[in-house]
């Protein structure tokens, strides 16, 4: 969609959007929020985005593939189930520290790591279902000529580099 | 000693994996010699069983086993007597010689090391089969040499013929294993043991149950199949496309045994009744006489002797099931004197075969001045099976006729059988031992020589043990057959037969058999054609009825995958929602769970009111709109009014997660229709139309319900009550919805998340097969 707008307003929306995702994430073990809820916030920001520039730019910003993501969090979800065995306690037993950060006391647990696999499980499957449903409705949207794999570059350096093969090619 | 004894036979019993595991690297290092090497596996278990002889032959039994799943009262435990003895004997001795036998027979072959794997990997199986004590570690060591049978039949994988008998002799008695399975199980209903040394003391409460019948039939059904009764006995003579040590192993001396094995361990407990005593004659009879008549067909050397073991098996099972002592007696003498004479001539027709690279009995001729050992050993054997005097086979004979003959006139008929298929064998013995080594030498053999030593191991020690055993009556009964007798019968046996011939009816039925037979031998050539013809009048046999079966069974999977899978997303859509349709009326109709019709609420606030009919207004919307975007917006309007009415009603956080899941529905819904390229608007016709209503409209009137209904029944706070009141005490959380996802059920939600992370891979794979199809 190509609306000066949307494009206008769209960066913008996304980035406070993506904010209120982890506020939501955070608060959410005491009022309305949680994992689940963050990281759906945070796929309809990366929609918005995604809308507005194409899926390229959100692959682009993104950094890494949206279910690289997803493992990453579906990982950390099940080491912070893991950690208890380390205590001798059964498996998803909540654990909780206390350490004081600038004179403020800051619980962390196991729990919120849980909770923050869990955002970006959501997060990460739903941004890689949109994006390639996305990316093929849009095949015009190639205006950026994709970068040459490692694999197209190799033949011709090993080419320059192996006399002996290059011998046996004009022979 | 005594306290590593347990330990030990547990180490006998695993032994031959060991050896299975260890075969391709011995075969890699040390290339033929090796398989001196891996037969020290099955020989140091062979000696380990040796030394419960005396023991098991005084009269005990020995046990031992460790708790497997004692929840389910399963034990790995295994039961040593007379009968398990004898076997386990029999494989690990007829085992070693194998192994050395294959190190020659195969030798060159480059997979060399898997065929001996896969020969331990049965041997291993088989031993586990006959010193099983639980009724679940017998079965999952049946199917067990089912499986190894068939990697061995199907060795040769390259050739199509010895696939489709692997593939035969797997499904023949893998079934029967599974019918097996089924018996057991009645067993252990019926009588409340999974144990066989303590269903031996139930056999009367068996035998009186109103399921004795069922049970019976099941476990004929494993047996039969097992050890190629009539009609299943065709796949025995395929299983023929597997080398040959294979064939003297597996297929004569030990797995075909298994039937008979089983049914010899029953016999106390099922036997006796006259449902036992008319099937197993009968059947045995019957295989006992197929096998004969078909044998004597062939030309083939192999295909000979599997004929006769086919008729042999008859034999056993025949006797095990005439219900006297005496028959028992015959089994045991010669189950033992078939194990030694079957195993030798299946080695010694390998070894001409290896040699001449031929079988064909009508071909071979003049070999003895070639091949003189083998000669010596495939003539003791030949004479051991003919069942003449000195031999073991001898004794055998003797014992049956003994058994047989008392004469009523069902001992009359079956020895009359017995004598006819006595005779035959003994004309086939002779054809395959006797016939490729006498007479003018053919031209086609005429530089062959001697196998080597390693070849020749085999036949010759098990020939020369079928004249030992029977010259030395009085050590193998007392060591042997006595006690596998008295295991049988479950009372003391003694067997007192000797090799001295005495006047009396059974010699003379046996100086029959011997004429008889030699008058076949005589005339093979015309008794051979004269078979023919009789089989072709006859027609295609239940082999080709095999083959119709698995035609008809693929065609018939073919038919159900296509009604099943269609391939159309319509169709399976439509499918599923009229069976959530069934699935939520039916029960309400037929248990008149109907609800009553609530009363409509009157103190309903404005604003609630005001989201109702948004919702209702939405749902209009997406019935009336012209083109799919409208609609798909429509819904969201509909799904956003739901989320407030969430609200209102005290679930923040439902109504949050809502928002967004209508949210996001609405933007990939709209994707997927841009990316199905579909029509921007839907016209169907009314015939379309109307029955998708009536299945949209019965799936959400048995929502609605359902959720009256469920309203209607009083609601149990105590969950509510204990999260409300544990949250924040022992979760440190005060918003107790997270805390149940994040904490308290948290390992459901782990399940949740790895199910929303396989559903976004396969959702991407789907669209990257079809993106890929798409670009050529």
């Amino acid at each position: 969609m190509n609306t000066l707008i949307l494009r206008t307003v769209a960066p913008g929306l996304t980035a406070l959007m993506l904010l209120f995702s982890i506020f939501v994430l955070l608060r959410g073990h005491n009022e309305p929020g949680g994992g689940f809820i963050g990281g759906l916030i945070a796929a309809s920001a990366l929609a918005i985005y995604g809308i507005a520039f194409g899926v390229g730019a959100v692959r682009r910003a993104m950094r890494f593939h949206p279910m690289t993501i997803a493992g990453a969090g579906l990982f950390m979800s099940t080491i912070s189930g893991l950690v208890s065995i380390l205590f001798g306690v059964p498996f998803m037993t909540g654990l909780w520290i206390y350490p004081s950060f600038l004179g403020a006391e800051v619980p962390l647990s196991t729990v919120m790591s849980f909770d923050l696999g869990v955002y970006l499980v959501v997060l990460g499957s739903i941004v890689s279902i949109a994006l390639a449903l996305e990316q093929d409705s849009e095949p015009e949207e190639q205006a950026v000529a994709p970068l040459p794999s490692p694999a197209e570059l190799r033949p011709e350096v090993k080419k320059r580099r192996d006399p002996r093969r290059r011998a046996k090619e004009s022979r | 000693m005594a306290a590593m004894g347990p330990a030990l036979t547990f180490c006998a019993l695993f032994l031959p994996f060991v050896g299975a595991l260890a075969a391709p690297f011995a075969i890699t290092r040390f290339g033929d010699r090796g398989a001196w090497l891996l037969a020290l596996f099955p020989a140091l278990a062979f000696m380990h069983f040796c030394g419960f002889l005396p023991e098991i032959a005084a009269g005990e039994v020995a046990t031992g086993g460790y708790a497997w799943a004692p929840s389910f009262n399963l034990s790995f435990s295994w039961f040593l007597d007379g009968l398990s003895l004898t076997f386990s004997l029999l494989i690990t001795g007829i085992g070693t010689l194998i192994v050395i036998y294959s190190g020659a027979y195969m030798n060159g072959h480059p997979q060399q090391g898997r065929f001996l794997s896969f020969i331990l990997l049965f041997m291993g199986a088989m031993l586990g089969l006959v010193v099983s004590d639980s009724f679940l570690m017998l079965f999952i060591y049946w199917e067990l040499t089912s499986v190894s049978s068939f990697l061995l039949i199907g060795f040769d994988h390259e050739r199509e013929a010895a696939r489709r008998a692997a593939l035969q002799a797997l499904i023949v008695t893998g079934g029967g294993g599974l019918c097996l399975l089924a018996g057991l199980v009645f067993l252990w209903n019926i009588t409340g043991v999974t144990q066989l040394s303590l269903l031996v003391h139930l056999g009367d409460a068996l035998r009186q149950s109103p399921f004795y019948l069922a049970a019976l039939l099941l476990v004929l059904a494993g047996a039969f199949t097992k050890s190629a009764q009539f009609p299943f006995h065709f796949w025995l003579p395929n299983a023929m496309e597997a080398p040959a040590p294979v064939s003297a192993y597996l297929h004569s001396a030990t797995m075909v045994k298994a039937g008979v094995y089983l049914l010899m361990r029953l016999n106390p407990v099922m036997g006796d009744t006259p449902a036992w005593e008319i099937l197993l004659p009968f059947f045995g009879g019957l295989t006992l006489l197929t096998g004969t008549m078909l044998g004597l067909r062939q030309t083939d050397m192999k295909l000979i002797l599997a004929y006769t073991t086919v008729a042999s098996l008859g034999l056993l099972v025949m006797l095990t099931g005439f219900g006297s002592p005496h028959a028992i007696q015959a089994a045991v003498l010669y189950l033992l004197a078939h194990s030694l004479f079957k195993g030798a001539l299946f080695m010694v027709a390998g070894a001409v075969d290896h040699e001449t690279g031929m079988r064909d009995v009508t071909r071979l001729a003049g070999l003895r001045t070639a091949m003189p050992v083998t000669f010596l050993a495939a003539l003791l054997a030949a004479l051991s099976m003919g069942g003449l005097p000195l031999f073991f086979g001898f004794l055998a004979k003797e014992e049956i006729y003994l058994a047989l003959w008392s004469g009523n006139p069902r001992a009359v008929f079956f020895t009359l059988l017995a004598v006819i298929g006595n005779a035959l064998m003994f004309a086939l013995a002779f054809a395959v031992a006797l016939k490729p080594f006498i007479g003018r030498r053919a031209a086609a053999t005429a530089g062959v020589h001697e196998g080597p030593l390693m070849l020749l191991l085999g036949p010759v020690l098990l020939a020369v043990l079928g004249l030992v055993a029977a010259l030395a009556p009085g050590l193998s009964h007392r060591y042997i057959s006595s006690p596998m007798a008295s295991a049988i019968t479950d009372e003391k046996t003694v067997i007192d037969i000797t090799t001295m011939p005495h006047w009396g009816m059974p010699l003379l039925l046996s100086v029959l058999t011997v004429l008889l037979g030699l008058l076949v031998y005589w005339r093979i050539d015309a008794a051979r054609a004269g078979m023919l013809r009789v089989l072709e009048s006859l027609g295609p046999g239940p082999d080709r009825g095999f083959d119709i079966l698995v035609a008809g069974l693929i065609r018939f999977s073919v038919l159900v995958t296509r009604l099943l899978q269609p391939g159309r997303l319509e169709i399976y859509v439509t499918a599923t929602f009229i069976m959530l349709a069934v699935a939520l009326l039916v029960p309400l109709f037929v248990f008149g769970e109907m609800p009553a019709l609530p009363a409509w609420p009157r103190d309903m606030l404005i604003q609630e009111a005001a989201f109702l009919a948004i919702a209702l207004i939405g749902i209009i919307a997406v019935l009336r709109a012209k083109d799919r975007l409208t609609a798909i917006v429509s819904l969201g309007i509909q799904g956003f009014a739901v989320a407030v009415i969430f609200l209102l009603f005290g679930a923040p956080d439902l109504s949050f997660t809502q928002f967004m899941v209508e949210t996001l529905s609405v933007v990939i819904l709209t994707l997927v229709m841009t990316r199905l390229r579909l029509d921007p608007s839907d016209h169907r016709p009314l015939g379309q139309m109307l029955p998708d209503a009536v299945i949209a409209i019965a799936c959400g009137l048995g929502f609605t319900l359902l959720l009256l209904r469920s309203l209607e029944v009083p609601f149990d706070m105590r969950l509510t009550e204990f999260f409300n009141a544990y949250s924040k005490v022992i979760a440190h959380g005060a918003n107790v919805v997270n805390v149940i996802i994040v904490d308290f059920r948290g390992t459901d939600t782990l399940g949740e998340i790895s199910v929303v992370m396989i559903t976004g891979l396969a959702v991407l794979a789907l669209i990257r097969v079809r993106a890929g199809r798409r670009a050529p």
